[in-house]
């Protein structure tokens, strides 16, 4: 069962910047037990294009689909034999990266 | 055997078997869709033939081999479309068996699939009552004063969760298990409260069927947790609340207050038992386990239980709980109540310097101003007590207790 990770951040009050040595140190585990699939750090979201090609031509337009004070700073996606392994290692990664996580399975 | 003895037979076994049944299914065919409908089917057939062809001999076996039957046919009928036969069949033939949790109980993993935290609490409790409890949606949906559509999409949609992120049908390993416990002992008390102080404009002030059910479940969980303090605790402070049900509320529908209950009426089976827990815990906690928030609570209760007549209430032994619980649990509701022991060992005044401070916190809460209200009424401050029961009838959400309330507000001059 794959689960996407998302990890969630806040601009108005942001996680510490300082979490990049720890996190290696925790994908190092993923893999060595097997959860690893992928994972990657979003840039910030003013970074973002929208394209929109349902009307015939492509609109391009700047920016988020969704203005908000939480976003998207990064995801993993996970192997886990269930919801409740995939729920511990998500509390074990959201005090590593000091932010908060959602956990969504893939269909 | 007559139509009624069939009846009665049948709602027994419904009580008695219903977990049992889906739990076992739901181990089985790993999804509790096909084994609560499955399930639903077996009794539905119970019905119609049982008054014919008598009660078998073992209902419980009899149900779960129809179910099965059921299930089967089911998971056939739904899989010659798509062609997913073979897979069905996996799930039912040799599927390897789950680790054993901490305990080895079809109906305790029920229990805490349908408490998982990653479900939100009213989910938990609807599901628990629908999975666990029999109840029906129509039943659920009445009894928390929701559209029985909302309660009914608010299960689908548990399942389907559920089953997509994959929630394990599992009792969670031993270090986990204190935890989730909590969690499950959390529902449990809420199915209580609501039955106990229920809700709403025209609803009966006490729901019996609610309280019952919620005893009935804990005392399944006591059945399979036996070693667990705080679910002997919730168990001993709901047989001791329970217990008090018939001379809670009067004839005409109002609320009474422990005070002027008649304790005679007090059923003293579930009072011996409910002392019976409570020492037992008593026992453990001599011997240094520290007991949780339920056990204190129902000590108190045991408390209040023992005395005789109101004027007996052995009111410090009262406050020295209400100190241990404040330990474990600062919130104001706690603080609150404990102030209604000072009252009475130290006085209205003392009592309700120490209410004045929780205003900030607990100004939405009816019981703060019912509690501001009589401590002021004690002190002969009539006029504050009167705006603060107005405020407490305005807030109050039982019609026994807004009935209580009223009269108390009206005896003032």
């Amino acid at each position: 069962m794959r689960y996407l990770v998302s990890v969630i951040d806040d601009k108005s009050n942001p996680g510490s910047t300082d979490r990049q040595p720890a996190i290696s140190a925790f994908n190092e585990r993923l893999i060595a037990e097997g959860h690893w699939v992928f994972a990657g750090g979003l840039a910030d979201t003013g970074t973002a294009t929208v394209v929109d090609n349902r009307g015939g031509e492509a609109v391009f337009s700047d920016g988020p689909f969704v203005e908000s004070k939480e976003y998207l700073a990064g995801v993993w996606v996970w192997e886990a034999p269930d919801l409740d392994v995939a729920l511990k290692l998500a509390a074990e990664a959201s005090k590593i990266c000091d932010r908060k996580i959602e956990v969504r399975p893939f269909l | 055997m007559n139509d009624v003895d069939v009846r009665e037979a049948i709602t027994r076994v419904h009580h008695e078997e219903w977990a049992r049944v889906v739990a076992g299914l739901t181990r089985r065919f790993g999804d509790l869709d096909v084994a609560e409908e499955a399930a639903a089917e077996a009794f539905a057939t119970a019905v119609e033939r049982w008054p014919a062809d008598g009660v078998p001999p073992n209902p419980g076996a009899w149900l779960t081999t129809t179910a099965g039957r059921k299930a089967i046919d089911r998971i056939r009928r739904e899989n010659r479309r798509d062609d997913k036969h073979k897979e069905a069949q996996m799930v039912y033939a040799d599927d390897p068996p789950e680790p054993v949790g901490a305990i080895d109980d079809d109906r305790l993993r029920l229990i805490f699939t349908c408490c998982h935290p990653a479900l939100a609490m009213q989910t938990r409790v609807a599901l628990t009552l629908r999975m666990v409890g029999g109840l029906t949606v129509p039943e659920i949906a009445r009894a928390f004063l929701t559209a029985e559509s909302a309660m009914g999409q608010r299960i689908t949609r548990a399942k389907a969760k559920i089953k997509a992120a994959r929630i394990p049908y599992r009792v969670p390993a031993a270090e986990d298990l204190p935890a989730r416990v909590t969690g499950v002992l959390a529902v449990l008390y809420l199915v209580f409260n609501e039955g106990y102080l229920a809700t709403g404009p025209g609803t009966d002030p006490v729901r019996h069927e609610l309280t019952a059910e919620a005893i009935r479940l804990t005392r399944l969980i006591r059945a399979l947790l036996p070693d667990d303090g705080e679910v002997a605790g919730l168990l001993a402070l709901m047989l001791l609340t329970e217990a008090r049900r018939t001379a809670r509320v009067s004839a005409n529908g109002e609320l009474v207050a422990l005070d002027e209950q008649d304790r005679g009426a007090w059923d003293a089976t579930l009072i011996a038992e409910g002392h019976r827990l409570v020492r037992e815990r008593l026992a453990a906690a001599a011997a240094g386990v520290a007991p949780g928030r339920y056990q204190i609570l129902a000590a108190i209760n045991a408390v209040h239980t023992s005395a005789r007549d109101v004027r007996d209430t052995d009111w410090s032994q009262i406050l020295a709980l209400y100190d241990q619980l404040v330990r474990l649990d600062p919130s104001p509701i706690i603080a609150l109540n404990r102030a209604i022991a000072v009252a009475e060992l130290d006085g209205p005044e003392v009592a309700l310097a120490i209410v004045d401070r929780l205003d900030e916190v607990l100004a939405g809460y009816h019981a703060y101003h019912a509690t501001r209200a009589d401590l002021l009424r004690r002190l002969g401050r009539s006029r504050q007590s009167r705006a603060a029961y107005d405020r407490a009838i305005e807030l109050a959400g039982n019609t026994g207790e807004t009935a209580y309330l009223t009269r108390r507000r009206d005896q003032l001059r």
